[in-house]
């Protein structure tokens, strides 16, 4: 397969020893008087996939945000990659390895498929502003390399013949296939998704996930995932987080998560309602 | 199969039609086909051309609106004139160096200007840019012995002609073409898209509008240059905030985010005052009322306006038309199945 071969040095050196892609102790968040996130503590190895569940308004999107320096935390510290993001920026914190996708679709809706992903390649070649101004052979060159290396990545979710599309001009399944990709161009070592099934179908859904285990395999990365349907969070998760209340009630795997008391009443019990 | 013109081919096509334009425009007016008023009005639309491609780059390709144009164009317009008048230099090369001055300069306040501007966002930004051009406006009156006070700078050599007009706003388009058909170029565009998603790409999305404000003000102090040199006598009352108004009337109009829209809407705004002086003798006086009209009507029946985000490519369309000519009818079903 096209996407083993070429992803086989996707985790830089940077990242390739670290014992946990993800470590957050303590963590917590206030908006004002309310604690969105508290005491939050979680380990992520390499290549594992992680579930965050939770009922809505639980705080799960909010550590999408701490973990991606969109929002500071108030308390805690947090490590990718053994590094201390206290300093970060969101920039920075990509550029250390962490990417995402959005909950409410983030792409750059007036831009084609292919440059939506050209913009997540956008550290991945160093062609500067002079050398594109004056078309050196350099810009060519990275051109090159870019638009291959895009199509690639399209290729992935079989996008390739939508590459020039207007990216808002494409179905909701499909557009949250995009953010995936785009996320997966900055070469990430942990992948955030959040809700990347909403709105899909069944179907769609199933295939999705079993997506996600591909790109888990061939990139060699690690996933966070969150996920409003508990059977599929089952199905694909290694291990499980439950969030209720912006803390952290229940980990484990999913058998564990499936027995565990409080998490039923918290959760499932709710959802039976 | 589709046909596709390689780059080599395209960059072919479109210097020798560049070319085409400029020696037919030069021909045009040097056998006398147009008027004096008609001459000044081409070369007027010219300058103007420049400055909304510029300003297009900060509203369109950015989306920030700023209100401070005619300050940078003041910038530039003083700094090319002293150049000029010092008279160290003279001819063509003079043009150019007082040009290149006239860009520096400009797009060292920019550079300035935008630190702290993009610190604050929308309205703030709007009114930060234009508290800036009133600035430089208030300057240029209080220190008369520089810069000639209210009374403004008189004698400036004139340089201008078509072809030279002309040729700095092919330039100009074609380096803001260049630009944004990059990586760079798609870095201002995404933040333009979504700020929260371009970051989380990796995109230093300060730099990136730092940058794009900069080149916007460089670009803008040219047009302030060839607009001196233009009229001869500059003066502060000129660079007031209507004319930054007119500008960003322009790209409104042509569509936000289109260069050739810019350039239409450029020109088209610029001869307006020649097409309704025979009608209306005093039409300068309801400018602003025809523009605020056109504005209305634009922004309800084509709010993205008259282009869109569309821009013209010369070899795209002339692919097209070789697609149509040479490609067989089979193919191109066997396209569409
Ligand atoms: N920027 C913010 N300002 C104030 N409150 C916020 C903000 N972001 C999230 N919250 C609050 O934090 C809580 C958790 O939200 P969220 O993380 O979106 O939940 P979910 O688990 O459904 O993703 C909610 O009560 C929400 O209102
Ligand atoms: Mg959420």
């Amino acid at each position: 397969m096209i996407v083993r071969d070429m992803h086989k040095s996707i985790l830089p050196k940077r990242d390739q020893n670290v014992k946990a892609v993800i470590e957050c102790k303590g963590v917590g968040i206030d908006f004002g008087g309310l604690c969105a996130v508290n005491d939050f503590n979680i380990l992520i190895k390499k290549e594992e996939i992680c579930g965050l569940i939770g009922p809505n308004g639980a705080g799960k999107t909010t550590v999408f945000n701490l973990l991606t320096k969109v929002y500071t935390p108030t308390r805690g510290v947090m490590y990718l990659n053994d590094k201390n993001t206290k300093s970060m920026n969101s920039i920075e914190a990509n550029q250390s390895g962490i990417a995402r996708t959005f909950q409410n679709i983030r792409l750059f809706k007036n831009m084609t498929v292919i440059e939506n992903v050209l913009v997540g390649l956008h550290n991945e070649e160093n062609c500067g502003i002079f050398e594109s101004i004056f078309r050196l052979s350099k810009y060519w060159r990275s051109e090159d390399l870019l638009k291959k290396r895009a199509m690639e990545l399209l290729s992935i979710f079989g996008m390739t013949n939508v590459a020039d599309h207007i990216s808002s001009s494409l179905s909701y399944g499909s557009q949250r296939r995009l953010e995936i990709i785009r996320a997966l161009a900055t070469r990430p070592s942990i992948l955030l998704l959040d809700e990347p099934a909403a709105g899909m179908n069944s179907s769609e859904t199933v295939e999705l996930m079993e997506n996600i285990k591909k790109i888990r395999d061939s990139f060699g990365i690690a996933i966070l995932l969150i996920e409003h349907d508990m059977n599929l969070v089952m199905g694909v998760c290694e291990t499980i987080g439950v969030l209720n209340y912006g803390v952290l009630i229940a980990k484990g795997t999913p058998r564990e998560i499936q027995n565990n008391p409080v998490v039923v009443e918290a959760y499932l019990g709710k959802a039976k309602e | 199969m589709k046909n596709n013109l390689s780059m080599p081919v395209r960059y072919v096509i479109n210097i020798l039609s560049i070319i085409f334009f400029l020696v037919l425009g030069n021909f045009l007016l040097k056998i006398g086909l147009f008027g004096r008023a008609q001459v000044s009005t081409i070369i007027q639309s010219g300058i103007y051309i420049i400055l909304a491609v510029s300003l297009n780059i900060v509203v369109g390709y950015l989306g920030h609106i700023p209100l401070g144009q005619a300050g940078f164009m003041a910038i530039g317009g003083y700094a090319a004139a002293f150049f000029w008048k010092s008279g160290i230099l003279g001819g063509e090369l003079a043009f150019i160096i007082g040009i290149i001055i006239a860009g520096i300069s400009s797009g060292l306040f920019g550079f300035l200007i935008s630190m702290p501007a993009f610190r604050l966002n929308g309205d703030y930004f709007a009114i930060i840019t234009l508290a800036f051009s009133e600035i430089i406006r208030s300057v240029l009156i209080n220190f008369p012995k520089v810069t000639g006070g209210a009374q403004g700078l008189k004698r400036i050599p004139k340089y201008s002609n078509f072809f030279c007009v002309y040729s700095i706003v092919i330039i100009v388009c074609t380096l803001i073409h260049l630009i944004m058909k990059s990586k760079h170029g798609r870095a201002i565009l995404s933040t333009r898209e979504d700020e929260i998603a371009s970051k989380s790409c990796g995109v230093n999305i300060r730099r990136y509008k730092i940058f794009a404000f900069t080149i916007s003000a460089f670009f803008t102090g040219i047009a302030g240059a060839v607009y001196a040199t233009n009229q001869g006598i500059i003066a502060p009352s000129e660079y007031g905030f209507m004319k930054s108004v007119d500008v960003l009337v322009m790209v409104v109009l042509g569509g936000m985010g289109s260069m050739i829209g810019s350039i239409t809407a450029a020109a088209f705004l610029a001869s307006l005052p020649l097409f309704l002086q025979s009608v209306m003798k005093s039409f300068n006086n309801y400018r602003m009322i025809v523009y605020s009209f056109i504005l209305i009507i634009i922004m309800v029946f084509k709010p993205s306006g008259l282009f869109g985000n569309y821009d013209f490519s010369f070899s795209a369309i002339l692919e097209r038309i070789i697609n149509r000519l040479f490609v067989s009818k089979n193919e191109k079903v066997h396209e569409n199945l």
